[in-house]
């Protein structure tokens, strides 16, 4: 481990927030490294098939994945600028002097020393509990997406759903575009947690989205052969009896959970909102976390859309910058919050809201 | 290969095609791409078996995180199959056990 | 409804995504008008705020009245709408569609957006398909175009005048 390679700024996660952060910073003039930890940078952006919503700041209309291309070419066109390194993954963060260890591959490890960073590591499947879980068969609906949208390979022929967040029901509409069969959609609220019109949309191709019920066990020996669904009273206990649906595949889309491991290690100060989805960094209007070299961005500040994380990590970028001694137009740091601002407005953005509220800061002590 | 030859938004670009071997058994799959998706494609979904429950486990994250998808590649134990990149030739096995790294690796 | 969880009430359809009511939003065209509009007017079926624009960014007419905030839901000025279909192909949520009841005694054409395979062709039966996705009807192919070069086909099928607002999906049978 003798190596130290040196750089501005850190971003880690090449996903939505931290690739608007490397071209922002970048385009003020930073030299980036982006450390990710999958094969090709774009995260969550390169599984999506769906157009965006927002508006044409966030790149409405055009489809997740061709954004991840929009940002890649950004990044392109800056040169040098932004060092994007791949299939690599931040294995420790070491406060004290700027260091942090990173692995690439499975084999290789070496350390890179950052004047400042931006920790845009997303989010994490979250599971629930029922017997068998564990089966091959049983998959987060992020993996799902990963075999059939960037490799092509087929994930099963039939899908139980668990959940109607705006995940379970994309996923559900990816999966018919595949050929893969969704024999149900399960979802244990009254009514969807995602956009109504993602839901309108696998309803009319005849996929049933069963409200208030839940998974309550995955059947086969080996490999999973079946699911058993069962519903929920308004005190969500189990009524009804239960029903089994075969199935090869149970794609779990019950929320995601921020990131944070390196938060903690730096010492950022940490806090458990449930409108974010776990613990996540406390930070500034600039999105500066309690340690002054450290930013965040995206999911890992709380989980959202992706185009809320694009804004994220502008505003990030910005900062960064900034902060690093680099000319930044100020009226661009008031643009970003004006478009955070109107992505938040809506039904979904009143949970969100409530809870960046109390994670959010006036300002840090100099 | 289980692959979706047509997709109504998607057009696929695989890298070139290489031979590796499952338990012994010869595969084909696409080079740079991840293990896990290659053999998800040749229909084995059971990639490890638990040390003491003896639970069979498959792919679950995709992301490198959940430790699930862990194999013997080549011989080290505890590869995240689903984010290390495939390469002709390779040797991959059904972890069984604890994953012990053969002496002379260390 | 063929759905095992007994879901009857028109709240739990609408929760899980089936318009019940033309609400804000979601509402039909003036009906004289529309009946006497060639080319037919645009319906959308966007009732929840959600920050999303589209519509209105990308119709030619300014038929989609302008947003005050991106999560307004959609209103339409009739006198504007051309039923040219832009925003059919253009809608992230595939919530946008042209109906046209001028077309014949008994028959509309309704456009509407399609990304799943096979593609439908022009002249072949399509099965209708209500929004609960129970096939209702059978239609022709009047037309399948690609307005936004961008995959998402915008497909014109006739369908019995009666059933103009339970029709919002086909199937193609092979």
């Amino acid at each position: 481990m003798k190596k130290v390679y040196e750089t501005d700024l850190l971003v880690i996660g090449g996903g939505a927030a931290g690739l608007c952060a490397a071209a922002e910073a970048a385009g003020a003039g930073a030299q980036v490294t982006v450390i990710e930890s999958d094969l090709h940078p774009g995260g969550q952006l390169v599984k999506q098939t769906h157009k965006f919503f927002g508006s044409k700041d966030e790149y409405a209309g055009t489809r997740g994945y061709k954004i991840a291309d929009i940002l890649l070419d950004e990044i392109k066109a800056l040169g040098d600028k932004v060092k994007i390194n791949c299939n690599t993954t931040v294995t420790g963060c070491y406060p004290e002097d700027g260091v942090y260890t990173v692995m690439e591959g499975e084999e290789n490890y070496y350390r890179v020393k950052a004047k400042k960073t931006v920790i845009a590591t997303g989010a994490q499947e979250r599971m629930i509990p029922f017997p068998n879980n564990d089966l091959p068969g049983v998959y987060g609906a992020g993996a799902v997406q990963t075999l059939m949208n960037v490799y092509g390979v087929v994930p099963g022929k039939r899908v139980v759903m668990v959940g109607a967040g705006n995940i379970g029901l994309i996923v559900s509409y990816q999966l018919t575009q595949a050929g893969v069969e969704v024999a149900a959609v399960v979802e244990a609220m009254p009514k969807i947690g995602g956009y109504w019109v993602h839901a309108a949309k696998i309803r009319r191709l005849g996929i049933p989205i069963l409200l208030r019920h839940t998974v309550v066990e995955a059947i086969g020996d080996k490999v999973l052969e079946g699911a058993v669904i069962q519903g929920l009273d308004d005190k969500f206990q189990l009524i009804g009896e239960p029903q089994t649906i075969d199935c090869d595949i149970i794609c779990m889309a019950v929320g995601l959970t921020p990131t944070t491991e390196l938060f903690w290690q730096a010492g950022c100060k940490m806090q458990y909102v449930p409108q974010l989805c776990g613990y996540v960094p406390f930070r500034d209007g600039a999105m500066r976390t309690s340690n002054p070299d450290i930013w965040v961005a995206g999911d890992a500040s709380g989980i959202e859309e992706a185009s809320a994380a694009m804004v994220e990590g502008r505003i990030a970028g910005h900062s960064a910058a900034k902060a690093l001694g680099l000319k930044v137009e100020d009226k661009k740091f008031d643009e970003y919050w004006t478009r955070l601002h109107h992505l938040r407005a809506g039904e979904v953005g009143e949970k969100i809201l409530a809870g960046i509220n109390q994670v959010l800061v006036s300002g840090w002590e100099a | 290969m289980e692959l979706i030859k047509n997709h109504p938004i998607l057009e696929y670009a695989h890298g070139e095609e290489v031979t590796f071997t499952f338990d012994g058994k010869e595969l084909k799959g696409y080079a740079g791409e991840p293990i896990a998706m290659a053999l998800h494609a040749n229909g084995v979904h059971i990639y490890r078996v638990t040390p003491e429950m003896k639970r069979t486990r498959g792919f679950f994250c995709a992301i490198g995180k959940c430790s699930s998808c862990f194999m013997v590649v080549d011989g080290v134990p505890n590869v995240r199959t689903c984010v290390t990149p495939l390469t002709a030739g390779m040797k991959v096995e059904t972890q069984k056990d604890k994953g012990r790294v053969p002496l002379e690796v260390c | 409804m063929g759905c095992a969880c007994n879901c009857e009430d028109k709240e739990k359809l609408f929760n899980s995504g089936i318009l019940v009511e033309h609400i804000e939003g979601a509402i039909l065209p003036p009906r004289e008008k529309w009946e006497a509009k060639k080319g037919g007017y645009v319906v959308i079926e966007c009732p929840k705020r959600i920050p999303c624009n589209p519509c209105y960014t990308s119709c030619p007419t300014g038929a989609v009245l302008p947003f005050e905030d991106i999560n307004d839901t959609p209103k339409i000025d009739y006198d504007k709408c051309t039923g040219c279909g832009i925003c059919v192909s253009r809608c992230p949520g595939l919530a946008c569609f042209v109906i046209d009841l001028s077309y014949a005694a008994d028959k509309a054409v309704i456009k509407l957006p399609y990304e799943l395979l096979p593609l439908p062709e022009k002249g072949k039966t399509v099965k209708c398909l209500d929004r609960a996705g129970k096939e209702i009807a059978e239609g022709e192919v009047l037309a399948v175009t690609e307005p936004s070069k961008d995959k998402t086909y915008v497909v014109s099928v006739v369908i019995p005048k009666e059933l103009a607002d339970d029709i919002r999906a086909v199937k193609v049978v092979c």
